[in-house]
């Protein structure tokens, strides 16, 4: 097996990890970078567990090769603290309940923070198109799609 | 997973001479949504993986008076936010933005959805409904093959080892002519089409229709052009009778299968209701462009 040298950038910062070829992106953020926010659900791109951004563009990291990250940009759900302060939408998940074993946690916060880059006013619809590839077996969905609601909400008055 | 070799070639020719040059089997990656997955589940077999996403013209899309040129890696996700094409190809976008949920359209592709040739594809009958072609590019040279004829089994298409997707190729749609897609699937969204159907009409002054393309997908092994049901619709106002006639006919060539998402009755005819429906939607469509 052929280890590569992958020079990227996650959440800003610029890293450097040797992989082999045919490792995931998921099992290179969590197994050599020790980013272990991404979780692996299915490992078959259908829980979003896994969900992270490349160049900005929301994906399941399960999908990707680990390869594939150099030269590009990887956003992960480590990268919504600013300045050690909660992101405005993990404050409402935990404010609103909106987990419980909290696996598909990391997921939906990237997810939904990469919606409400897109669409500040999402609608209740549009919240549960966007979050549609993310599985809770736990909450029902209702708790996560009132806590991104309130999120965008208060991300709107600033 | 037993990928043992990883190349990102930045140009097609680089590309094509990276295709012929192993003894180890060698697979073009676009999105990899498929092709990872796939790899996981066969980790036995070595594989070499031709990354073409970093070659621009397979990334990019122009669109002009000649119609859609198309590169087949773009995701869907970049796609399906390209205003002019849906303004000319709406039923085209409609099958991309119904491919798996926003993380799987943020790495999937139209061209790779037609080279993993599923016969339950979206965008394949989408593709054929408005006269979509593929050029196909080897060590020989390139070749076009209309996307009908493109697949030709299940997971199976008429590219030879050594060959790859260059360009999906469509002509811009005249005023008075546009498509719709629809599928049937049990959930509301992120599932695998049970039977779908990709139409495509033209209107002239008079709202008569003077040419039709109706394909259907997910009810025979591959996506199946049906000339008997556009024959159906060609020469009529797109009236409800002439519309269930098109409908009786697309169930009328469907050959399916009976499996966990449904049997042969029920999408023989469920295909006819959504060739009807998705008929309708073209025929308001083509009426507002002209």
């Amino acid at each position: 097996m052929t280890g590569v040298l992958v020079s990227t950038t996650i959440n800003g910062d610029a890293v450097q990890f040797a992989c082999p070829t045919d490792e995931t992106l998921l099992d290179s953020l969590r197994n050599r970078v020790g980013l272990t926010g991404a979780k692996e659900g299915c490992g078959t791109g259908d829980c979003g567990a896994c969900s992270v951004t490349l160049d900005g563009r929301l994906v399941c990291a399960c999908l990707v090769l680990g390869v594939e990250a150099n030269g590009r940009e990887i956003g992960t759900v480590e990268g919504l603290v600013e300045d050690g302060k909660l992101h405005p939408l993990q404050e409402k998940f935990i404010e609103h309940a909106a987990l419980q074993c909290g696996i598909c946690t990391p997921g939906f916060l990237v997810a939904a923070k990469t919606l409400l880059e897109k669409n500040p006013k999402p609608s209740e619809e549009q919240i549960r198109y966007a979050l549609a590839g993310n599985l809770c077996r736990c909450t029902g969905y209702d708790k996560i799609v009132r806590a991104v609601q309130a999120a965008a909400k208060e991300m709107r008055k600033k | 997973m037993a990928v043992v070799d990883y190349n990102a070639p930045q140009s097609v020719q680089e590309a094509v001479a990276l295709l012929s040059g192993s003894d180890i089997k060698t697979k073009v990656m676009a999105g990899g949504t498929d092709l990872i997955i796939q790899s996981k589940s066969q980790a036995v077999e070595p594989l070499r993986v031709v990354d073409l996403k970093h070659i621009a013209e397979m990334m990019s899309y122009s669109l002009d008076d000649g119609g859609l040129s198309l590169g087949p890696c773009m995701c869907c996700a970049e796609f399906t936010a390209l205003h002019d094409v849906e303004t000319l190809y709406p039923g085209l976008v409609e099958a991309a933005y119904l491919i798996g949920s926003t993380q799987v359209q943020g790495r999937a592709s139209i061209g790779g959805n037609l080279c993993n040739s599923s016969p339950a594809a979206d965008t394949i009958p989408a593709l054929i409904a408005i006269g979509a072609k593929c050029r196909i590019v080897g060590a020989g040279g390139e070749r076009t093959v209309a996307v009908e004829d493109f697949v030709t089994g299940v997971g199976r298409n008429c590219m030879q080892s050594g060959e790859l997707l260059q360009r999906i190729l469509v002509a811009r749609p005249a005023p008075g002519s546009r498509d719709a897609y629809l599928r049937f699937i049990p959930r509301t969204e992120m599932d695998i089409a049970v039977a779908g159907a990709g139409i495509s009409v033209t209107l002239d002054s008079q709202g008569v229709c003077t040419a039709a393309r109706v394909a259907i997908g997910a009810v025979a092994q591959t996506a199946l052009l049906v000339a008997s049901a556009a024959d159906a619709l060609i020469g009529t106002q797109l009236d409800d009778a002439s519309v269930a006639k098109a409908a009786a006919a697309a169930s009328a060539a469907a050959s399916p299968i009976t499996d966990r998402r449904g049997t042969i009755e029920f999408r023989r005819h469920i295909v006819g209701v959504l060739v009807k429906r998705a008929t309708l939607i073209a025929k308001e469509r083509a009426q507002a462009s002209l």
